[in-house]
């Protein structure tokens, strides 16, 4: 569970670019709606947050419920108006938060 | 022409009842839980159907994972964009399934995701702009075998 998530965005963009983001985390998704052999209800585990923030500024965020598939695969749009970082953050029910950073330059 | 045997007639039956029940099941209202997770976004407003460009397969064979792009017109600006969108399922166990948050960064009102349909059943979303204004799109969607598990 503990796989890196995988981001795909091109390295560089022009200025005032729209660009694709994919991102693809794995976890279980677990819907809570599920029973096990013994007849009892598996507890649910989600992602039940995604956030994407650019230098510091929101870009794009989602909450989750359990109707989203196991292995969540978000994608979204960004525009690129300068250099910088994203910073992308997954938040578990449990708390836990998994977080990835890509860097994106300015085409010359 | 060949006569048509009994099976034939059946299928012939069957897609009848479905063209006259289509339409109709296309247009019912939203009902039971989704109806409140509704009201519960817009505040009790009314949306309006239109803006939005929602694509589903028509048939999903598998319900655990129903690919869904949605589309949002929308200039993007500081002034005008797209700032919440809810997505309903109004026949899964919740009818919640996600809420996509846009900012003027996002440069584009448009998302993929992957979600799960217990049944045949309505998808909808609606969208709440940055000036307060609603809009809401809905599709059917047939789903051979179900992903809620149970």
């Amino acid at each position: 569970m503990a796989d890196k998530p995988r981001i795909k965005l091109p390295k560089e963009a022009a200025k005032g670019e729209v660009i694709q983001i994919k991102t693809l985390v794995s976890h279980v998704m677990e819907s809570g709606q599920r029973k096990d052999a013994q007849g009892k209800t598996i507890p649910r585990k989600i992602i039940n947050k995604f956030a994407c923030e650019f230098n510091g500024k929101p870009v794009f965020s989602c909450a989750l419920e359990p109707a989203i598939s196991a292995n969540p695969y978000i994608q979204f749009d960004a525009r690129i108006d300068e250099a910088g970082t994203f910073k992308f953050a997954w938040t578990d029910d449990d708390g836990s938060v998994i977080t990835a950073e890509e860097k994106i330059a300015l085409k010359a | 022409m060949k006569a048509i045997n009994r099976r034939q007639a059946f299928a012939l039956g069957g897609g009848f009842v479905m063209l006259t029940l289509m339409p109709m099941a296309a247009d019912a209202e939203v009902t039971g839980d989704a109806a409140k997770w509704i009201e519960k976004f817009t505040g009790g407003k009314q949306p309006v159907k239109g803006k939005i460009s929602l694509d589903l397969p028509e048939i999903a064979e598998n319900g655990n994972t129903v690919p869904l792009s949605i589309n949002i017109e929308s200039p993007m600006t500081a002034d005008s964009y797209v700032k919440d969108v809810m997505i309903l399922a109004d026949g899964n166990p919740n009818a919640g399934v996600a809420t996509l948050s846009f900012t003027p960064l996002s440069g584009k009102a448009e998302a993929s995701i992957r979600i799960r349909l217990a049944t045949t059943q309505n998808v909808i979303a609606v969208a709440k702009m940055s000036d307060g204004s609603l809009f809401t799109e809905q599709k059917t969607v047939k789903v051979t075998i179900g992903g809620c598990g149970g």
